[in-house]
């Protein structure tokens, strides 16, 4: 199975019942395959006239209580971020996949992760946060969407699946996981037609002096608790490591091969692997005596966060590229070895 | 003594933030009483637009959502389909329907989705200072029309009703005034029927009401309904379309 | 033990159902499998390759820089990749369609894949001549498995597909057997 059907899968298992979205390279396997899917497993699915009709169909989906989803590829990904604003400010839990392409602009098709700003950032109006996370396997695709759909509706939150179009393309086995029926949370504010109890509004909109703010203030107490309880990474070698590698997701896959070379040559080089990418897992980043190494499909995205995390107290390098290229895992030996021994610091 | 009028159940008892003479609180106070009469207020889900009737689920006694600017028909759709036991209506706007949300409105008549669209057109952009709307007649001064509209720079007053009607998914299309009471009588029956279709799975139904804007207009109240009558019908006549 | 492939032809030649066998062959046999297939806005006629990696461990980028082993089923291909396959790797090729120059710094085996394929009667089996080739040259994933997968991928309302099929590979490994 493809990264991008494991998703889709994962997604259905989770008891998605509504998905819309609209063709884009390289994520159109997990489109066909929710038309295939959606329906024998009493779903809706419905291809949309555009990225903006499809996150707000989610939208309404997700405003009347089911667990709904779209995806898309990058710049598919930019047109969506009015409804993902609206979705955070109206406190829709909804999951949304971005298998990144490289940009800006129309870009190529080739796998980046340049879309992480705009993922960890609110990508678009206003103050919020999505929950963002990396998958960097098939299996993780499908693992990592279930959790998305339960955290979002956890924290009445977008939720985001941050692949790439490696990852999406790539076929590797997938163990799934069937858990029969999903017991879905109750939805109290759903509308379901205001049957003996008082009518339900969903909305964003708080035009009265003082109410935008405590939504917003609410807001920011539901992020800080998310960074408190939902922070996840990996590690691999890192306890004794010298050389601390940072990257996500493909890039991670490659770092760690990278790792694997380095230590049969007895260097001592782990990875810290971020599996989410909001909440930071900042709380990983607790050995100031390490050097650390970043390694983005993009030009220094991630880097600000680790930097941030490290407030100074180590040295922080970083590799990157982006818009096609992939940083190799022979670059990453070279990188490390420069650090190791104390040339790039 | 028999009872033969009160205040809709599904309207609450609110004094509504629109101006003296606009169209939006008679258009809500029709649906509320439809509703009512069909009995079918805690099936509803309404959407409200972005526009002057952002807030008309202050107004509305019933299920609301918001949508962002031209995308309730999207949000609509997402609603209907997973909840196809619920009556679903929007409430839009002619610069939310028409112009910023032409693809999403288009897109959900030709999918035939079984839902109800109230179509306000009042030939301005009302919320935000009336500028000129894709509706707005031919030398009809605005804001960002300060000379009338010009055909030569900014085109024709969008017939969208009748291009909606073209549309195999779209079942019923009628145009109505909120000018008389006669025409007002006539709205009413347009909104029960564009709701019942709904109930009855018949499919897309849609309903314009041609709706005075005072304030933007630069009329008194009842010039505006005058000019509704002698000016707009020429270019929006009434009646069904389909 | 980790063998990473690259199979490279042109759009149509089955080169991404290919290494769909391969992949699915290898884990039937314990091993861990990745499979990456190059897309192009191109949907018939252009350039079409993919990547496979077969090993006993964890897999790190599925993305193959260097491979052990090339199947090249055309010229443009062969001029593309033939620098992406490691001193002493193995190069499968086509040679109705791709012809290699005399210095090689690999083992290489030749046959005419899809002369042979259309001697069977179906030119699209040339991909499955090729495997067979690259069955005998490299014994990473078994016969059987092998057949097994094609059994299983073949469509069931068509037998002659699949006698077809499972005579090509036959005579690509016999290619190779013969030497």
């Amino acid at each position: 199975m493809t990264g991008n059907e494991a998703i889709a899968e994962g997604a259905i298992q989770a008891g998605c019942t509504f998905y819309a979205g609209y063709p884009i390279t390289p994520q159109n396997e997990l489109t066909a395959y929710m038309a295939n899917h959606m329906q024998k497993s009493g779903g809706v699915f419905i291809q949309a006239e555009a990225e903006l009709a499809a996150i707000n169909m989610v939208f309404g989906a997700a405003a009347a209580g089911a667990r709904a989803m779209t995806s898309s590829s990058s710049p598919g990904i930019s047109l969506k971020q009015e409804g993902i604003s609206y979705i955070a400010g109206a406190e829709l839990p909804a999951v949304i996949a971005n298998v990144m392409r490289g940009g800006p602009g129309l870009g190529n098709i080739a796998p980046a992760q340049s879309d992480y700003f705009q993922a960890t950032r609110s990508g678009g109006h206003g103050d919020y946060h999505c929950l963002v996370l990396a998958p960097a396997s098939v299996q993780e695709s499908y693992d990592l969407t279930c959790l998305a759909f339960t955290l979002a509706d956890k924290y009445r939150s977008p939720a985001i699946i941050l692949s790439d179009g490696l990852l999406g393309q790539m076929m590797e086995p997938l163990l799934v996981r069937k858990e029969g029926k999903i017991e879905l949370p109750a939805k109290p504010w759903a509308l379901t037609g205001c049957t003996g109890r008082q009518a339900n509004v969903v909305k964003s909109f708080y035009l009265k002096e003082g109410d935008l703010e405590k939504l917003n203030l609410k807001l920011q107490k539901k992020y800080k608790e998310i960074q408190q309880k939902e922070q996840r990474w990996e590690e691999f070698f890192l306890t004794d490591a010298k050389v601390a590698l940072v990257a996500y997701g493909t890039m991670a896959r490659i770092a760690r091969s990278a790792v694997k070379v380095l230590r049969e040559k007895g260097k001592k080089v782990g990875l810290l692997r971020p599996l989410t990418l909001w909440p930071f897992p900042k709380k990983a980043f607790t050995m100031p005596k390490k050097k650390y190494l970043v390694i983005e499909m993009s030009y220094g995205q991630m880097l600000e966060d680790v930097q941030l995390a490290l407030c100074g107290k180590a040295g922080v390098e970083f590799l990157g590229r982006s818009g096609g290229g992939i940083p190799s895992e022979q670059e990453i030996i070279v990188k490390v070895n420069k650090i190791y021994h104390g040339k790039n610091i | 003594m028999e009872k033969i009028y009160s205040h809709p159940r599904s309207l609450r008892d609110l004094s509504t933030h629109y101006c003296p003479g606009c169209g939006h609180g008679l258009a809500h106070r029709l649906i509320a009483e439809v509703v009512d009469e069909l009995g079918i207020r805690e099936r509803v889900i309404a959407i409200a637009p972005v526009g002057c009737a952002v807030i008309a689920y202050d107004y509305w006694d019933f299920d609301c959502s918001e949508a962002a600017h031209g995308r309730a028909l999207a949000v609509a759709t997402g609603i209907k389909r997973v909840r196809p036991q619920n009556i679903v209506f929007t409430y839009q706007g002619d610069g939310d329907l028409a112009a910023i949300g032409t693809t999403e409105t288009i897109h959900a008549a030709n999918r035939g989705e079984n839902v109800t669209v109230f179509f306000i057109n009042n030939a301005v952009y009302g919320m935000t200072g009336g500028q000129m709307a894709p509706t707005t007649l031919l030398n009809q001064k605005t804001s960002t029309t300060p000379e009338g509209r010009n055909a030569q720079f900014q085109g024709y007053p969008l017939k969208i009703s009748e291009m909606l009607a073209l549309l195999p998914g779209v079942k019923y299309v009628e145009r109505v005034a909120l000018d008389s009471p006669q025409d007002i009588i006539k709205a009413k029956k347009a909104i029960k029927k564009a709701l019942v279709n709904q109930m009855e799975g018949v499919g897309f139904s849609l309903v314009e009401m041609l709706s005075p804007c005072p304030t933007y207009w630069g009329l008194s109240p009842k010039a505006s309904l005058d000019w509704i009558k002698n000016t707009m019908v020429k270019e929006f006549p009434l009646g069904v379309i389909k | 033990m980790t063998e990473r492939i690259i199979i490279a032809g042109s759009g149509g030649q089955g080169i991404m159902l290919l290494g769909k066998i391969i992949a699915e062959a290898a884990l039937l046999q314990g091993k861990f499998v990745t499979w990456l297939p190059a897309y192009g806005p191109e949907v018939r006629g252009g350039a079409a390759h993919c990547m496979i990696i077969i090993a006993d461990d964890e897999i790190g980028s599925p993305f193959i820089d260097k491979a052990d082993s090339l199947i090249i089923m055309n010229q443009l291909s062969l001029v593309k990749f033939k620098s992406r396959l490691k001193n002493n790797g193995l190069m499968i090729i086509n040679s109705s369609l791709a012809k290699l120059d005399n210095k090689l710094k690999f083992k290489a085996a030749e046959g005419r894949c899809t002369d042979i394929a259309e001697g069977l009667g179906n030119i699209k089996a040339a991909n499955v001549v090729a495997l067979g080739m690259y069955l005998a040259s490299k014994k990473i994933i078994s016969v059987e498995n092998t057949l097994g997968v094609i059994k299983k991928m073949a469509p069931q309302d068509k037998p002659e597909l699949l006698k077809v099929n499972l005579e090509a590979l036959e005579k690509g490994r016999e290619l190779v057997k013969n030497g």
